[in-house]
């Protein structure tokens, strides 16, 4: 096995456990970090697919900053591990077989297409990773989508300081 | 790689988050389950672009032929940023309301 092979099979093999410890996981911090685990190995499949610039923009969104949000969230509410009672195993058993049954259908289907059979997804080639050539595509057909995107980002923050707020003009 | 290996991976973190999301009560967890959903998601528009870069590469080794791909992942990971800040709002303000985070909690305060 080349080397590519072997860092195809342990990136994946780290993301499925980390996603794994993720949903299992009691502690709501220990949660925070297997997902981060999940982010990097994500983060090693872009790089050996040659896509650099998602890579690093991977890491420094949703590794950087989404899980530092999530981190300081679940620190402030101080939730050491869920205390509640389960009492619904039958509730964990019946999402277990849903889920699994879907990933059975999906993995059935798709693989079986015509249209995948004997083609191959191309590591460490090709330039449409490199961020000169996702730079110029993105400032010439796709710079309607990137300033609305902007829009949305201020529309976010907005909401996201409005519903925050304490509102002091309550009734006592 | 064959393609076929990045899309049962993908296909299985998806459920992964899948099952996460029906099955755990507190509300930040089932938010992750939803930022590892949408980052199946992500890996498997990737492999898809690569795959058809591959194809046009043999031909041409200059090609562009993938970029839409990664550039929706691009705004994928734009559009979840932008969600996790709402959504994290949201939850602050329901743990300040009711002092919990659990949606089983949450779903008996309909009465």
């Amino acid at each position: 096995m080349s080397i590519t092979q072997v860092l195809f099979w342990f990136l994946s093999a780290l993301a499925l456990s980390g996603a794994l410890m993720v949903v299992l996981s009691r502690n709501p911090i220990h949660s925070v970090l297997w997902l981060i685990v999940v982010f990097f190995a994500i983060s090693g499949h872009y790089v050996l697919l040659n896509a650099q610039f998602l890579a690093i923009v991977n890491l420094i969104v949703y590794a950087g900053a989404i899980m530092v949000l999530f981190l300081f969230v679940v620190m402030l509410m101080n939730l050491n591990s869920e205390t509640e009672p389960q009492k619904n195993n039958m509730l964990k058993i019946a999402g277990a077989i849903s889920g699994g049954s879907l990933m059975l259908i999906m993995i059935d289907v798709v693989s079986s297409s015509a249209d995948i059979t004997g083609k191959s997804a191309m590591l460490k080639d090709g330039n449409i990773g490199l961020i000169k050539n996702l730079g110029k595509a993105m400032f010439t057909e796709y710079v309607v989508p990137f300033e609305i995107s902007s829009v949305l980002f201020l529309s976010a923050m907005v909401g996201a300081v409005v519903i925050g707020k304490k509102s002091d003009a309550k009734a006592v | 790689m064959p393609v076929q290996y990045y899309i049962t991976l993908s296909i299985i973190i998806f459920c992964i988050g899948v099952v996460g999301v029906l099955t755990r009560r507190n509300a930040i967890i089932i938010f992750m389950c939803i930022e590892l959903m949408l980052n199946a998601v992500n890996l498997m528009l990737v492999a898809f672009s690569k795959m058809h870069n591959g194809l046009a590469y043999a031909s041409d080794p200059t090609s562009l032929v993938g970029m839409d791909g990664q550039l929706f992942v691009f705004f994928i990971m734009v559009v979840a940023a932008a969600e996790v800040s709402v959504g994290l709002a949201i939850i602050v303000m329901m743990y300040r309301n009711t002092h919990s985070v659990d949606v089983n909690f949450l779903n008996r305060l309909k009465n």
